[in-house]
Formats: C-alpha cells, sequence, structure tokens
C-alpha cells in the first residue's frame, strides 16, 4: 500500500526534547482518512509524548502538525478536533455512565435533544444502553472501556486517539475488544490513531503500523511490510521472533543474492534487495515458521542439516530449536497438521529447508 | 490459641482508664447536687438548667460557632486554592521554600502565631487605623491563617493521589482549565475538603492559645470562657457544658461511623454488582 494520497494528517519533523532528554526525534507521518494508524514501540520510545502532542497536552518542540490542513500550533487540547481514549480510561468517578458521554457535548451548540439523542445513539453504539445510570465504579473493567470510547467519540472527533486501548483488559476480552474497536472505526469511519507496545495487536489493528525506536519512526509499513520485509534489524526483530545470521554478499546472480554464512558453514542464497553489493557485510534474517524441518533432504535451494536440541510442544504447532554443525542455534516453527504426525524429536538427525524468497537480507 | 496475651489485656485496660475515667468522672460530677465540684451531694440536673439560663455561656457559644463557621470556610477555600496549586503547579523556582513556607505553620508553637498575629494587628491599627479594636473579626483571621494550612495539606495530599488523566480527559472533550476544576477536579476532590472543613472547624472551636492573642473587650469564645472560670475554681456548672460538649462530638463521631460503614457496604455491594455484569 502507497503513502496516501492527501495526507489528512501530517507530522512533519515533529521533534520534542525534555530538559537533555529527546523524547521524540524527528518524525514526519503521513495518516490518510479513515485509517487506523497504529505507533508501535517498547516503553520510553516516544509513542505516548508524540500522541500528546497530537493531543495538544504537549507542544512539539520543532516541527509541525497539520491536521485537515489545519496547523495545530498553538492550539489547545480544547479547541481540538482531536479526542483521546486514556489507558487508565479516566472516566469522571463522580458522574454516571450517560453524564460521561454527554461530558463532550456541554459546549457544542446543539439543541437539548439532539445531545441526548446523541447519547442514546452513542450508548447503542457500544451496547451500554442498560447500565446508562450507573456510575464508573459500578461496572466491569470491558465497559469502563467502551464508556471511555463512547465519550471519545460522542462529538465526533476528527482524529481518535487510543492509548494502549486494550492492555488493561484480560486475554480473552482483548480479542473479542480489537474486533469491536474496529467495527466501531468502520461504522464510524473517524480516523483512529493507537498507541500500543503489543505488536499481536498492532498488527491485527491497524491498516498501518510506524514501529519506533528511541524517538525515531524506523519504519512505516502496513501490518504485512513490516513483518514480512522490515528494513532494519530493529523492526525484524521487535515484530515476531526471528533467527539473525552475520552474513557477507558474495555475488547477485538472476535476481538472487548468494551469502556467505559462517553459521551454516555454507553459502545462502537469498531474495534480492536493493542497496547492499558484493563484499558488504549484511544480515541474514529468517523467521521460524519460514524454515521448514524434515526428516529427508528438502527440494528447497536452501537446505541444511542439524540436530534437534529442544522442543516446545504448544498443541497447534511446536517451536524446534536446531542445532547446526557450526554450534549455531536456528528456531523452527512447524504447524502440527496431523495428530501423532510430529515432525520430529530430541536428538533427531533432521534437515533444514527455506527459500530464497524467505530469507531477509538486512543492509544496517 | 484463643488465650490473649495477659500483659496485653493490662495494658489495653491501663490505656482507657488513663484516657477515660477522667472524662467519666466529669460528667458523673456534672450530676452532682452539691455546689462543691469534689463532693458527692446526690442525683440533679440542676447545672443544666442553670447552663441554659446563663446568658453569658450561650453568648460565648453562639460566637465560637459563629468564628468556627467563618473561618472554617473561608479557610476551605484559600486552602484548597493552594493545595491544587502545589499540587498541579508542576516545578518552579523556588517551590520547595514555598511548600516548606506553606507548612512552616503547621509545626510553629501557637504562643509564637499568637504572638505574631497578635503584633501584626497592633501594627496595622497604627498603619492604617484597622482594625479599630480586637474582637470577632481579628480572632476570625488568625483563625483562617492558621487553619488553612490543614486544608492545603490534606488538599494537596489528595491531589497528588488522583489521576491526572481524568482532568485532561475533561480539557480533551472541550472544557477551558477553568471548567475543568468545577466540573472535574473539585468534586473529585470534594470529600479532602469537606474533611478539611471538617477539621478547620474543629480546630477554630477549641482553640485556646491564638485566640486569647487576638480578642479583645466583649470577645468572648467558649473555651475561654471555660478557661477564665477554671481559673476561680472548677464549678459544676462547667462539668455540665463540658459534658454536653463531649456528648455532641461522641454523636458526631457515632454518625460519621454510621455513614461510612453504609458507604463502605454499598461499595461492596455496587463491586459484586460490577463483578456480576461482567461480560
Amino acid at each position: 500500500m502507497a503513502a496516501p494520497a492527501e495526507p489528512f494528517l501530517r507530522i512533519e519533523g515533529v521533534s520534542k526534547r525534555f530538559g537533555s532528554f529527546q523524547a521524540v526525534r524527528d518524525v514526519t507521518l503521513d495518516v490518510a482518512k479513515g485509517e487506523i494508524f497504529s505507533l508501535l514501540g517498547g516503553s520510553g520510545c516516544g509513542k505516548t509524548t508524540l500522541l500528546r502532542m497530537l493531543a495538544g497536552f504537549e507542544e512539539p518542540s520543532a516541527g509541525r502538525i497539520f491536521l485537515d490542513g489545519r496547523d495545530m500550533a498553538g492550539v489547545p487540547p480544547w479547541n481540538r478536533p482531536v479526542h483521546m481514549m486514556f489507558q487508565s480510561y479516566a472516566l469522571f468517578p463522580h458522574m454516571t455512565v450517560e453524564r460521561n458521554v454527554a461530558y463532550g457535548l456541554k459546549h457544542e451548540p446543539m439543541s437539548r435533544s439532539a445531545k441526548a439523542e446523541r447519547v442514546r445513539e452513542m450508548l447503542e453504539l457500544v451496547q451500554l444502553t442498560p447500565f446508562a445510570a450507573r456510575k464508573p465504579h459500578q461496572i466491569s473493567g470491558g465497559q469502563r472501556q467502551r464508556v471511555a470510547l463512547a465519550r471519545a467519540l460522542a462529538r465526533q472527533p476528527k482524529l481518535l486517539l487510543l492509548d494502549e486501548p486494550l492492555a488493561a483488559l484480560d486475554k480473552k476480552l482483548r480479542e473479542h475488544t480489537q474486533f469491536e474497536l474496529m467495527s466501531i472505526q468502520q461504522r464510524t469511519g473517524v480516523t483512529f490513531i493507537v498507541v500500543t507496545h503489543d505488536q499481536e495487536e498492532a498488527m491485527t489493528l491497524s491498516d498501518r503500523i510506524a514501529v519506533m525506536d528511541k524517538g525515531e519512526v524506523r519504519q512505516v509499513g502496513t501490518p504485512n511490510e513490516v513483518y514480512e520485509f522490515p528494513n532494519n534489524r530493529f523492526v525484524a526483530g521487535f515484530i515476531g521472533s526471528i533467527n539473525t545470521f552475520e552474513a557477507t554478499v558474495i555475488a547477485r546472480e538472476g535476481g538472487a543474492l548468494r551469502l556467505a554464512v559462517p553459521a551454516f558453514g555454507a553459502e545462502v542464497l537469498a531474495r534480492d534487495v536493493p542497496g547492499v553489493s558484493p563484499g558488504q557485510a549484511v544480515t541474514m534474517a529468517l523467521r521460524p515458521e519460514k524454515a521448514g524441518i524434515s526428516r529427508t533432504r528438502p527440494e528447497t535451494v536452501n537446505a541444511f542439516e542439524g540436530t534437534v536440541k529442544d522442543l516446545a510442544y504448544f498443541g497447534k504447532d511446536s517451536l524446534y530449536r536446531i542445532t547446526l554443525p557450526s554450534g549455531t542455534l536456528v528456531q523452527a516453527h512447524a504447524v502440527n497438521a496431523r495428530r501423532g504426525a510430529e515432525v520430529a524429536d530430541w536428538d533427531d538427525a533432521v534437515w533444514l529447508g527455506f527459500e530464497p524468497e524467505s530469507v531477509l537480507v538486512l543492509a544496517e | 490459641m484463643n488465650r490473649r496475651p495477659v500483659f496485653l489485656i493490662t495494658v489495653l485496660c491501663f490505656g482507657f482508664a488513663f484516657f477515660y475515667i477522667p472524662i467519666l468522672s466529669m460528667i458523673v460530677y456534672s450530676f452532682n447536687a452539691s455546689r462543691l465540684a469534689t463532693v458527692w451531694g446526690g442525683f440533679s440536673t440542676k447545672w443544666y438548667v442553670s447552663l441554659m439560663s446563663n446568658r453569658q455561656v450561650i453568648e460565648a457559644l453562639m460566637l465560637s460557632l459563629k468564628i468556627a463557621l467563618v473561618s472554617a470556610t473561608i479557610a476551605t477555600i484559600l486552602g484548597t486554592m493552594t493545595g491544587i496549586t502545589l499540587a498541579r503547579f508542576g516545578k518552579f523556582r523556588g517551590r520547595m521554600l514555598f511548600t516548606g513556607l506553606v507548612t512552616a505553620p503547621l509545626i510553629m508553637p501557637e504562643v509564637i502565631t499568637g504572638i505574631s498575629s497578635l503584633i501584626f494587628f497592633i501594627l496595622m491599627a497604627d498603619w492604617i487605623g484597622w482594625p479599630g479594636s480586637r474582637g470577632f473579626t481579628t480572632i476570625t483571621l488568625a483563625h483562617i491563617t492558621f487553619s488553612m494550612v490543614f486544608v492545603s495539606t490534606i488538599v494537596q495530599a489528595r491531589m497528588l493521589q488522583a489521576d491526572r488523566a481524568i482532568e485532561e480527559a475533561a480539557m480533551d472533550l472541550g472544557s477551558r482549565p477553568w471548567q475543568v476544576l468545577f466540573d472535574v477536579t473539585l468534586p473529585v476532590i470534594s470529600p479532602a475538603i469537606l474533611s478539611g472543613w471538617l477539621l478547620a472547624f474543629t480546630i477554630s472551636l477549641d482553640d485556646v492559645v491564638i485566640t486569647s492573642f487576638t480578642t479583645g473587650p466583649g470577645a468572648t469564645t467558649l473555651p475561654l470562657l471555660i478557661w477564665s472560670k477554671v481559673k476561680l475554681g472548677v464549678t459544676p456548672d462547667i462539668n455540665a457544658l463540658a459534658t454536653l460538649m463531649v456528648l455532641t462530638v461522641g454523636m458526631g463521631v457515632v454518625v460519621a461511623g454510621i455513614v461510612m460503614n453504609r458507604a463502605e457496604a454499598r461499595r461492596r455491594a455496587d463491586e459484586r454488582m460490577a463483578y456480576r455484569s461482567n461480560d
């Protein structure tokens, strides 16, 4: 997916320092209208600071933010068509669910009946109509999350900011809520910016993801792009698990790269990537699920012998740790498609096979 | 296991005896028919009757209540403002000094506060001719200055506990900072404000030292009256007055306890309800 044609939200060279600490460093991002865009990164990567700058709680030290063509510099939070769903939900404890949802409409030039109608609509959207008269401490965590969502959506913001929207929910509720969030986003058409540290959450929710580290955006792309085609070692390692090996480019031949990989004690054929030249030291990366395990030599171009050192059985799949003759460990995931037909056991000699297409070459 | 240590029980009994025997004996002797405070002369309620017809006592009580009401209310307003500012103003130069200045009166000996208030009022009267005479106004002002510190300390503690995001959420939803204050901040910290007011009221009601420095002719509060009467010897009507005060305070404590118990029970019920409706 290409970058959006007309950016709805444009973040242009935005930086933020707190004293001597650089929280956000020269971030430039375009977000299209109606997109679910995630800021993904570990704690302290600057994602929350960036979100707070969009909400207007912090002013950028440098750079500008445009929303729908309007420069947001100096616009206070109460004048921004941007609403936020806080990680703690930040519901008003002394107000009922209904009054919480109605709070944002207080300042809207609408008739009383129109406001009541909007509140009713919002409560219906998040299926909380029966709980309208309850106080926040009288409802469950999942319901609180939905009140926070309804409250933030009631004023029909141009942009909805969600700070770790699912972090406070237990695992089962999280999956359900994830799909609910997506369906509400589709029904309302509001642009969502989601801050999360959970890569799975970002992958399932988002149209596009910006992976952040130490205040910088390291890669922007669709979930598929950042997973299958990470353009640096950080993104490759942060999203999913991955095997990485030191390698040297030997030659470029017929749309593929020939790599010398000491860990394999042999040459590996990899998908060609631009920007590398023979003789260059690179990182070769391989996702565990892309490495196949078999008892006989596979038909793939890259095939290596090894021994099963460890195996973890998860039920639907198993994770194997294969020792190569060089002593290097390689992780490989195998789906247990047939009952009782697991590929190998401890200390078995096996073959490891993978296609050149599956091998990532990271220049950085 | 159910044999409690004898030593602990003894200590507990001594503690309670030490604390309550004086109060109990005072209550008993308030029903003494004899004029002599320490000689039992039979049961009588005549001191209560004489108390009710004692204009001096009633006037002193009314003045004390008036001062306590006004000073507690103004101290609560000022103290709440200070507490919120200290908790929310962020870092600024001299913040530590400022915080220290606010809490210093908490540990300042009352005599010092009283004397400095008195000197201040005398100087003011010299410079601008106000206050012309000391009485209700000067006592109230002095009470405000030292009781607002208690309010600001309580409010500040509550503010530091509160989730900052709640105020940000209100701002995010279109409210200006002053609207946020009235819509969200004050309602959320209202229990702290109420307990601050109660504390300020109580402190003002039973203050002797600062009041005696800042009072003037004709302005005698109840504690001052009791103090001056006792100097002439303890009479049974003072016992009766003190008993009434103990009764009032005791009832206040019991009512507060019942209200808090009910609130706790309701909170538990609410939590059960939330648990049941969990989906």
